[in-house]
């Protein structure tokens, strides 16, 4: 079973993974112009663009940890969901830029003055190296500085998820728990391998 | 009263026809007819009511979910009739009012407001409601009261929302005694000459045009006249993001949006942002706040 899922993920090209990543996005955009997404489609294309931003760098952050504690071998994913990430963010980041807030001196003072924004912002700034790097050129030139720049990856996911929690309003649980699966993700590089392999493999 | 509100935001010609001869039948005998018929300047730039549906999908009512859409999901659970209000603190008739007597007392208007939300969008809603003061008037207000607090009702098992604390519950409101006699203050009970929705907080709902949405109670259940200015759900929630009056000010920002613009809602995917206006365009209101520093009393 595991061996077939193994072999079933190596055996899908790259340019479909990017492909099909690309269609919530572009259907999220054709409804909006349909007027099929409510009232404020604004809203609805902003938000829902943010959580796929989201779920995708969790899921990217899920791949070296599956890898270390089960047989799957996901890794030849992770290069397509780290770029598919930084695309949601970015059109998430644009269409704030351009549909909502879209007077320019507005735009600037939200990033300084909003802090739920300024911290959405230092996120993004964080994974734009990484999604520019993401290629075979990128990681045979820069060598073994390649793996320390890629560990930006844990403050910015870590922000996302703090951009999350900070802007939704009143308490709620939802961002907490993506914040509180985010940690874990992250801590769990630090945990020794054998700390896994006693937790979950031997037994 | 001799200075009622006249409406300047009519714009019946603007509304379907089907609509407007329906609002009509529903209005008959209910005194709705008084309305300026003065062509507003502000309908020139295109100011006209939003659709029923816009005005009964987009909701922020934190009891039924924390999505816009999840009060026009959730809110058919609540249970409206019977509906009484009490109405207590530092009045001459304190009780528990039915609703059902206490509606066919008042006058019911039509009343077409700008709505501007905290999270600076907004809309344009045609009320149907009766002006707090005639029930502060009918319930007697005793000398020395300074404040009137709204309590929404609080039902765990018919509000999803407030099974995790987003807000203190119950929901929280409250205006300066003299904000809460002005005439353009209402409890509403419909919209487009049809009773209240649910998700609009059915069945009776405070109204304050010039101040932020959060700032209209839905659902009341609770009415007290106090001395002391009463606390309030947001403001207690993040005294820093939320004052207690609130007013639409477009020249002092909220730490989470700049108030300068807003976004018509109803208007697509490229609406352009427009200008803010102070109180909301209701400058009648300026007065209360004489000598105030609307900066600290945000
Ligand atoms: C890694 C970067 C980012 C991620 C993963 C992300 C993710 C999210 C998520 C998950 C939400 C909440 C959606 C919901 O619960 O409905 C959100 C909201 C929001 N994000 Fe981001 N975001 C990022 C960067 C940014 C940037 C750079 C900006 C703008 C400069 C921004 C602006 C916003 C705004 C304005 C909202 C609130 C939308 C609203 O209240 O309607 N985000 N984001």
């Amino acid at each position: 079973m595991i061996d077939q899922i193994n072999r079933s993920v190596r055996a899908i090209p790259n340019w479909l993974i990017y492909v099909a990543g690309a269609v919530p996005v572009i259907w999220l955009y054709v409804q909006g112009f349909q007027n099929a997404l409510g009232p404020d489609p604004v809203d609805v294309i902003e938000r829902s663009l943010g959580l796929w931003a989201l779920w995708l760098l969790i899921a990217g952050l899920c791949v070296t940890p599956l890898q270390r504690m089960t047989p799957l071998r996901l890794i030849k994913l992770r290069r397509p969901i780290g770029v598919l990430a930084f695309f949601y963010v970015l059109v998430h980041f644009l269409t704030w830029l351009v549909l909502d807030v879209q007077i320019p001196s507005q735009i600037v003072a939200d990033i300084i003055k909003r802090p739920y924004v300024t911290v959405g912002m230092v996120s993004l700034v964080l994974l734009l190296p990484l999604a520019v790097t993401s290629n075979n050129w990128s990681i045979r030139k820069l060598g073994g500085r390649w793996r320390k720049l890629h560990q930006l990856v844990y403050p910015a996911v870590a922000l996302a998820g703090v951009h999350m929690v900070m802007q939704a309003k009143g308490f709620q649980l939802e961002p907490l728990l993506y914040l509180a699966v985010i940690v874990l993700l992250i801590t769990t590089r630090w945990m020794p391998l054998s700390t896994f392999r006693q937790a979950f493999v031997k037994r | 009263m001799a200075n009622r509100w006249r409406n300047t935001l009519t714009s019946d010609d603007v509304t379907p026809e089907a609509m407007f001869l329906n609002r009509r039948q529903m209005m008959a005998g209910a005194a709705a007819l008084g309305l300026g018929l003065t062509a507003s300047p502000l309908r020139a730039a295109g100011l006209e009511p939003n659709s029923y549906e816009d005005i009964t999908s987009y909701n922020n009512y934190y009891e039924f979910g924390t999505g816009k859409d999840d009060p026009a999901r959730y809110a058919d659970q609540l249970t409206i009739d019977p509906w009484t209000i009490k109405i207590d603190g530092m009045v001459e008739k304190p009780g528990d009012y039915a609703i059902s007597d206490l509606v066919p007392q008042m006058t019911i208007e039509e009343r077409i407001y700008r709505f501007r939300c905290v999270e600076a969008w907004s809309m344009v809603v045609p009320w149907n409601g009766f002006e707090l003061a005639d029930l502060l008037d009918l319930v007697g207000v005793k000398s020395g009261a300074k404040y009137v607090a709204f309590e929404t009702v609080l039902r765990p098992e018919e509000m999803p929302g407030t099974r995790f604390p987003v807000l203190n519950w119950p929901y929280r409101e409250g205006l300066r005694l003299d904000e809460a006699r002005h005439p353009l203050t209402l409890l509403a009970t419909g919209i487009y000459g049809k009773p209240m929705p649910k998700q609009n907080g059915a069945p009776i709902r405070l109204v304050v045009p010039w101040k932020y949405g959060f700032k209209y109670a839905k659902s009341i259940s609770r009415i007290t006249l106090t001395d002391k200015e009463p606390p309030t759900s947001w403001n207690m929630a993040n005294a820093r993001e939320y004052g207690f009056y609130s007013n639409v000010n477009p020249e002092v920002a909220h730490p989470r949006w700049s108030q300068a613009t807003e976004r018509r809602i109803g208007g697509g995917l490229f609406a352009k942002r427009e200008p803010t206006l102070m109180f909301n365009g209701y400058d009648e209101v300026a007065s209360l706040y004489q000598g105030m520093d609307l900066r600290k009393n945000f």
